[in-house]
């Protein structure tokens, strides 16, 4: 009875998920093709992916406002490698790696010099926003790159401010004459699919993380009540500065994923708007902002809500206009349920 | 029980340090299982403790009473191993033993149960209870083995007798004294032989109070012993075999609790209160 209470706040987020897939499915009917589908989850896999990694944040009442630019950044570390000659497989694990620093950086500036983290990211997408737009010498005119285009020298520099792909290996792009690029792309993003599976298994490996490890119920324990824990022994600090790590990395990893599957990217694009849904599917989804209390899984139906709001306003010919307007109305209304529901297994407790 | 009443007053200042401690019948080295000896500690100007003696039997309930600011506190920070004095020494089980850190006196089998520091309210129970000594299968993967940590979980609040509706619950459910006798279960789990209450009854109401006397007591016949801060006489009175009074940074008063009454104990905090006042007030007009 008490978990059945407690479930609710999934449930509600759950409720208004397929009311809302309802309402728009009746509306329209191109709601449940698959190419609508396909493009609402690709749409849809950073918010979940990322917001996976800010539930790691949210439960240490922390909060990882740079993972949005960290996300944008990750795919320039890419194509700035590879257009240094470095193989792309390569390329992609350094930037994995450089994004894990940069969440390290993060996790050892709010753990040791004690700065809010909430302080320490938002300073941190600056930095990073900064770092691409230098190193992209970005103008307002930029070009976008399409498959077709032809190939360019790994070792030139590329004619384009934008993030082109590593162009050259697009060539030939079939299992007879593989070039490297085509391996990754088939293997990490080109696929349709790519994207959503990859996000989804991420997802899955955040909830085993947090809910039948070890290290999960040390992070649980950190946010829940950092002097127990740290009595206990569980050394909070590593604890926390991996969770920054983990968000960092698997930010970066969508990004990159994104950025083989759109082809091209914006260094103008402006990390703090891609982080906020996230954070939003987190906090809707049941996850508290105080610490200790999360759930995975209702960080995934935020996200879907989300993405089936926007696919279903567009859609349905509703202006974009509207979609803020609406989004903004529809958060209180669930994060209004969510706290009555709270309150209401506060009173079955007893 | 056939104690001879102790004389009331600094009585430990007249030991001989490094003796065998009495409180009005011979114990042997065996039967105490923590002695402190003029444990000193000052921060800065403040002389927070002042050549502290001081000795717990096995199996005893001890009562530290003591005015805020009269070091009780410093004192068990120091047994527990959060601060080190700046001289004095401590014997466990006649050994002489340092504690550089909390983990050096637990390994010496010392554990501090604080009020509400002790759990995390968003875990269950017996996930508190194996906090940081999780159960895991899978090698060194570290995947917990719920099953496991559950049945002995429940297994061994069956044997203290501490009744939980459910080890599954969160601990955030349960009552103020429930999670007082978790946290006294999970530092008794980890075969901790000397106990460190900081107020255990403290907003506790009468049904929670004797869940937690019941298990202090069990406790105590299963031979642990325990070191209790509180500043109710009543609690004390029923919860403890003897008490010492900590003024300005000493123990000035021993005396067993069979041999006293609350309002002897209210008599001698008073007394003292007033030498206090009067010794001040001489230092004022000299």
């Amino acid at each position: 009875m008490l978990r059945w209470v407690i479930r609710q706040r999934e449930a509600t987020v759950i409720a208004i998920t397929i009311l809302t897939i309802i309402y728009f499915a009746l509306r329209s009917s191109a709601l449940f093709t698959v190419d609508n589908i396909i493009a609402t989850m690709q749409y849809v896999a950073p918010f979940i992916v990322i917001g996976a990694g800010e539930v790691l944040m949210l439960v240490l009442a922390e909060i990882d406002l740079s993972a949005g630019q960290v996300y944008l950044t990750a795919p320039w570390f890419v194509y700035w490698f590879w257009s240094w000659g470095v193989p792309v497989g390569w390329a992609i694990l350094i930037a994995l790696a450089l994004s894990a620093v940069i969440g390290l950086v993060n996790g050892l500036i709010t753990v040791w010099l004690r700065v809010p983290s909430l302080i320490v990211t938002l300073a941190m997408t600056f930095l990073l926003y900064g770092l691409v737009l230098v190193g992209s010498s970005y103008t307002q005119e930029q070009m976008t790159w399409t498959k077709g285009t032809p190939p360019v020298a790994p070792t030139q520099t590329p004619p384009c401010h934008g993030y082109p792909l590593p162009a050259s290996c697009l060539h030939a792009p079939s299992w007879s004459h593989p070039s490297p690029y085509f391996y990754y792309s088939n293997l990490l993003g080109i696929g349709s699919w790519a994207t959503i599976l990859w996000a989804l298994v991420v997802l899955a490996m955040i909830w085993f993380l947090l809910k039948h490890t070890r290290f999960g119920v040390h992070v649980t324990a950190t946010g829940g009540n950092i002097l127990a824990a740290a009595e206990s022994g569980i050394p909070v600090a590593r604890v926390k500065i991996w969770c920054f790590m983990i968000i960092s990395t698997v930010s970066g990893l969508i990004g990159i994923l994104d950025l083989i599957r759109l082809g091209s990217m914006d260094p103008g694009d402006y990390g703090l708007n891609i982080v906020l849904p996230p954070i939003v599917a987190a906090v809707i989804g049941g996850t508290a902002l105080t610490g200790g209390r999360a759930t995975v899984l209702g960080t995934l139906i935020g996200a879907l809500f989300l993405g089936i709001l926007e696919d279903g306003l567009s859609l349905t010919g509703v202006s974009a206009n509207w979609f803020f307007l609406l989004e903004g109305i529809i958060i209180i209304i669930a994060m209004v349920l969510n706290g009555q529901l709270n309150r209401l297994a506060v009173r079955f407790r007893r | 029980m056939s104690a001879a009443p102790e004389e009331p007053g600094p009585a430990p200042a007249e030991r001989l340090p490094g003796a065998a401690v009495t409180d009005g019948h011979p114990t042997t080295l065996d039967d105490v299982i923590l002695r402190v000896e003029q444990i000193s500690k000052r921060f800065g100007a403040v002389e927070a403790l002042r050549g502290v003696d001081m000795h717990l039997n096995r199996g005893e309930v001890l009562g530290l009473v003591g005015d805020n600011g009269a070091g009780k506190s410093t004192l068990v920070k120091i047994l527990s191993g959060f601060q080190r004095p700046d001289s004095g020494r401590i014997f466990v089980e006649g050994r002489d033993v340092q504690f550089h850190s909390v983990k050096d006196a637990r390994a010496a089998g010392i554990e501090t149960v604080y009020q509400d520091l002790a759990l995390v309210p968003q875990l269950t129970v017996y996930e508190n209870l194996f906090l940081n000594r999780e159960i895991t299968g899978l090698g060194r993967v570290g995947v917990l083995s719920r099953r496991r940590m559950r049945s002995l979980a429940k297994r061994y609040l069956d044997d203290i007798k501490v009744h939980v509706p459910d080890v599954d619950a969160e601990v955030e459910m349960l009552s103020g004294g429930q999670r007082q006798a978790i946290a006294v279960a999970r530092a008794t789990r980890l075969n901790a032989k000397i106990l460190l209450l900081d107020e255990p009854l403290a907003a506790m109401g009468a049904k929670e109070s004797a869940l937690i006397m019941d298990l202090v007591k069990d406790l105590s016949a299963r031979g642990v012993s325990m070191i209790v801060i509180d500043h109710n006489y009543a609690h004390l009175f029923a919860l403890c075999d003897r008490l010492n009074i900590v003024q300005q940074g000493k123990v000035t008063v021993d005396i067993r609790v069979a041999d006293t009454s609350i309002e002897e104990m209210t008599e001698l905090m008073v007394t003292a209160f007033r030498r206090q006042l009067l010794a001040g007030q001489a230092q004022l007009d000299a």
